[in-house]
This record gives C-alpha cells, structure tokens and sequence, in this order.
C-alpha cells in the first residue's frame, strides 16, 4: 500500500514527487488529452488556443497579435499529414524523475513545473520523449497543465479544436 | 520494516518514493554527514550566481520527510556498517538497526598531489552546499580565481561565480575542455564562447607547484590567485561499502534491481556502477537523472516490489551563457554532421540504432525524441532516419507508432520510455 490520501479534486494525492510504480498503486483515473491524427487539419487553432488559455489577455487577438508564440501543444506537419503532440502525464515520468531542481512534481495525475524552482537547465528537454516540455518567454520552462493553471480551466486545445481531433478522455491508469 | 539509507540527496529521495510507493508502514531512517534539508546539488552554481536561493533549491518540499514518515538523523556520518547483525555505527551515538540498507554515499572530489598544496590558505572543491557557502563567503570583487579542471563541475563554478569576482583563470590537463561530453569541435565551439565571458584557459597544461598565492604551471607560466578551486573529477565515496565487504570495481557493484552482494544491502547513485547500454560497458554515470533511477528502483525492491533499471545511459544537459549543451549516449560509429549558425550537432549511428548524439545551440528542443531512440535501442530501419537527423520530429516514426503514443491506446497508457 502506498501512503495517499483523498484530495479535494476526488483524486488521490501522492506524498511524492513521482506517480507510483504502476504494478503496486491502486488504479488512478485520470483524464488526459488524446489525439487523433486522421482528424487533425492542421488548422492550429489548438496552438493559439493554449497560447491564449495561458496568457493574461481575455481577448484571443490583443493575447496573441504580434507575438510569436509559445504554445504546450504544438502541431507537426508535411504536405500530407499533421498531428497534435503534448504532454502525456506518464505514469513513469522521465522528466519528474529527472529534474536537478526538484521543480516538476506529478499531483492528481497532472504532471507540473515549479516555475520558481526552474533554473532552465534543460535536463527535461533532454529526457522527455514526446517533445511536451519547452522554455517560456520569461525563462523557466512550461508543458500542458491541462489547463489547472490557465484562465479556462479545461483543456482550451480540445474545447478549440473544430473537428474533435483533440479528445479529452479518461483511462484507468 | 526497517529501512535505513546512508545519504540524503538523489538516490535517497529516488529511494524513499521508491519505498513508499509499495510500503507506508515501514520506518525509515536517513543518515546524513551533511546539515542540510535535501537539497538540489547541482543548484550550488546556480546559487552562486544568485538564480536560486537557498528555499528554491530544496529537492524536496519542506514537509518531504513528515509525509514520507522518515527520521532524519542530519550531521551525523555512517562509519561502520555491520552487515552480520545489521546495523549501522554511527560516528556519535548508538548504532541504526535496518533489515533493509541503502548505500547513497555519492562521491568524493579527487585532489591531485601537488607540492605546495599546503602553502594555499583559501583552497575548496565544488560539490556541496556548504563547499558553495565558504566559497561565496571567501570570493569579492577583487578575488583573483583559479580553477583546476575544465569539467563539467569546474565550468560551472566559473559561470557561477563570473560577476561576483575580478578574473577566472582555468587550467586543464587535457587539451580541450568538457571532454566527457563533448567532440574535438564542440570543444573548440564552446572554448570560444566562455573566452568571450573573460574566462581564460590554460590547457594542456598542469599545476607543478604552489607557492601561497601563486601557482607555477609545467609551461613555465606562473598566475598569481587568491581562491583556488580544484575541480579535476569526483570519485565514487566507496570506503563504507568496501570495509563491510561489499563488492566494488569502478564502483559500487550491484545487480539492475540495486542489490550488492550482501543480503539487505543495496546501493544507488554515484558511488555505484551502472551498466550503460549505450557502450554496453559498466562505467560510473555520476549524473543526477541515473542517481533517481537507481535510488527509486533500489526502494522498491527494498520494499518487497519488483523493479529493474537497466537502461542507463550516459546524458547531459548543460548551458553556459544561454548556449546549451546536450548530449547522450556513446559517441562511436557512423556520424551525421550539421553545423550552421543556429545549432552544432552530431549523431552516432551503429548497428542500426542510435548510439549517442551532441547538440549545441541557444535553442535546443524535443532532443528527448534523440535520447529515447538510444535509450529504446529503436532499430533505425522502423524510422525515416534522414528525417529525424534534420531534427528531432514524430513525423520520422511510423503513423502507428504515433498513433500508440499520442493516440488513446487502453492498457498502454505508461509512457513508452520506461
């Protein structure tokens, strides 16, 4: 049995930086965002979506007109195909497990960076397998919180995405 | 249950979640010979150069240790560990029993003999916290710093205290600097880079004596300083382990679950040797991503789970006045070369996997698509390599595999790197 205690989500909350070993912890659900590359146009709206969601601005063009901007998920595209990629909120997170500085953590299944504690060393971008983790405008680094932390609450790329390439879904972990 | 690690930093934090993740009622206790809340080694450059402080670089959250229910035994060093009744001495007090001990001891920072040693007054190494703090308290604007080691730790002391001091002369034996990490070239690249902070070098070149404050190198060039920093490379801090008998070769021997050859002894972290699969030979990988790996799997285990950790690699990721450095695995085989104004970069192909690679640029991104191919061992011939080596993209692998790592794929969803 691990040490966990029911949190005010309803999640269960780990006493750790990292998730538990899959085989010994109880199931935990958790949502995360899914995404399906035969419906994805390429259109990128996801990408200004999030860039939006986390900015300070309420109107999407005063928020991004002019800037480049630094979406978490972002669109990989050719002539032929395209696809959404972001972060996947591993049960085994690499970049938890790998941080010199102690600054990204895993709570209520959301994997999450401690801005303050970011020296921006990299070591994420280093390990992280899918690509989700990147430097923000001011420095530290950002990933997909799915939303916890921006103005919409949920995922503002699924809530954007015009043709449900993007889903947010729950599976037993 | 009764748990005991020697050590308090990575592979002890790696330990105690690995620990907890099977166990909550077993007690564990936590020798440490330093005074320190677990905090981030290597943050001490960081701190130096006033881009953390002392709260920031805490490891772990202050309340880590009550919620994992440990007992922190803090300034308090091991000095015997009796494997036939199984405890621990300590140097004051009475011995810990455990039924399960981890050996996180780290390692040791290497001091060449050189004659004069002695006559130096203000001498450190740059490995802990407190190395930091007397550092910091004997450096001043008109501090003239010497660094022995053009190393990973060296370069970063002499970023960190670049600012706070009047110059930063580095001498090395090897001709070129970061030679763990890096090529001839990027060498070179990176050389020319720190030169225009105001660092100097002095390279193939060695310390033959010191004399207080001046230090006569083999060329014949003389340098006077104030602070010297010897920073030549650590060793693994072994003595405990290898006086109880346990089983030492370049480290700490132990198996993919971090067992040693004592019964209820494990090790983890940098005093160990790992296994790199990179190489497929066992080398020390003092590097903090391996310390966690290994404390974690070694805590489960401990714990009565089932773990393994047998895919260490070497990897690195490092910057020095905005310019990063990333690197991993073993740099031998077929090389693709890219070298253009926004990024250095080098990858190292062999049997038709991804061997290692070196990438040097202000933005560096999704490099973890790089270190997962060496790390998976993902046979090239299943991705479309030339696409990849123009940079790291999802768009090289097959629509099924994107599909199994970004699509929803019930039962699979832990992640395809570990």
């Amino acid at each position: 049995m691990k040490k966990i205690k029911k949190s005010d989500t309803g999640h269960e909350e780990l006493f750790c930086n990292t998730a538990p070993s899959g085989k010994y912890s109880k199931a935990v659900r958790t949502k995360r965002v899914y995404v399906d590359e035969k419906w994805c146009l390429g259109c990128r709206l996801c990408e200004y979506h999030c860039a939006h969601a986390n900015s300070s601005e309420k109107d999407m063009v005063r928020a991004l007109k002019d800037r480049t901007i630094r979406p978490r998920i972002h669109i990989e595209s050719d002539e032929h195909i395209s696809f959404a990629v972001s972060c996947r909120h591993c049960d085994e997170p690499i970049c938890v497990k790998s941080c010199i500085a102690g600054a990204i953590s895993k709570l209520n299944g959301i994997v999450r960076i401690d801005k303050n504690k970011c020296v921006g060393c990299l070591t994420c971008v280093l390990v992280c397998p899918y690509a989700a983790i990147a430097p923000s405008e001011d420095g530290p680094m950002q990933k997909c919180e799915l939303c916890t932390q921006s103005r919409t609450g949920t995922p503002a790329c699924v809530m954007g995405c015009p043709n449900q390439a993007i889903l947010f879904e729950e599976v037993t972990g | 249950m009764k748990y005991v690690i020697i050590g308090n930093s990575t592979a002890a934090v790696g330990c105690i979640e690995g620990i907890r993740s099977v166990d909550n009622k077993g007690e564990i206790a936590v020798i440490s010979s330093e005074q320190h809340h677990t905090y981030s080694r290597p943050l001490i450059s960081y701190l130096l150069q006033g881009k953390t402080d002392l709260e920031r670089m805490k490891y772990r959250d202050n309340n880590f240790y009550e919620k994992n229910a440990c007992t922190l035994l803090l300034s308090q060093t091991a000095t015997k560990i009796n494997s036939s009744v199984r405890s621990v001495q300590l140097s004051e007090g009475e011995a810990v029993p455990y039924d399960r001990l981890l050996i996180a001891t780290g390692s040791v920072p290497l001091i060449p003999p050189t004659p004069g040693q002695g006559t130096v007054k203000k001498q450190f190494t740059f490995l802990s916290l407190d190395d930091a703090d007397a550092l910091k308290k004997a450096t001043g604007p008109d501090s003239r710093v010497l660094i022995i080691g053009a190393g990973l730790i060296g370069l970063k002391c002499a970023e960190g205290l670049h600012g706070r001091v009047k110059s930063i002369k580095v001498v090395d034996m090897a001709d070129r600097i970061l030679p763990s990490i890096l090529d001839p070239e990027g060498s070179t690249l990176v050389q020319r880079h720190l030169e225009k902070e105001g660092i100097l070098f002095y390279l193939s070149d060695t310390v033959s004596e010191y004399s207080g404050n001046t230090a006569a190198l083999k060329s014949g060039v003389e340098i006077g300083f104030d602070v010297l920093v010897t920073a030549v490379g650590v060793r693994p801090n072994v003595s405990l382990a290898q006086n109880a008998g346990i089983e030492i070769r370049r480290g700490i021997l132990t198996d993919s679950t971090g067992r040693t050859n004592l019964d209820g002894i494990y090790a983890a972290g940098d005093c160990c040797e790992s296994h790199d699969i990179s190489s497929d030979e066992n080398r020390v990988l003092a590097l903090l991503p391996n310390a966690y790996l290994q404390g974690e799997c070694a805590g489960v285990n401990m714990a009565g789970g089932e773990k393994v950790f047998d895919n260490a690699i070497p990897m690195n990721a490092i910057g020095f006045w905005g310019l990063h450095i990333q690197s991993a695995g073993t740099y031998t085989g077929d090389v693709y070369r890219e070298n253009t104004k926004q990024e250095y970069k080098l990858l190292y192909t062999k049997d038709g996997v991804l061997k290692g690679f070196i990438r040097i640029g202000k933005e560096l991104s999704a490099t973890g698509i790089y270190t997962a191919l060496i790390r998976n061992r993902t046979p090239l011939d299943s991705i479309d390599f030339e696409l990849i080596c123009k940079k790291p993209q999802f768009m090289a692998f097959a629509a099924e595999k994107r599909r199994e790592m970004f699509g929803i794929t019930p039962g699979e969803e832990e992640g395809y790197l570990l």
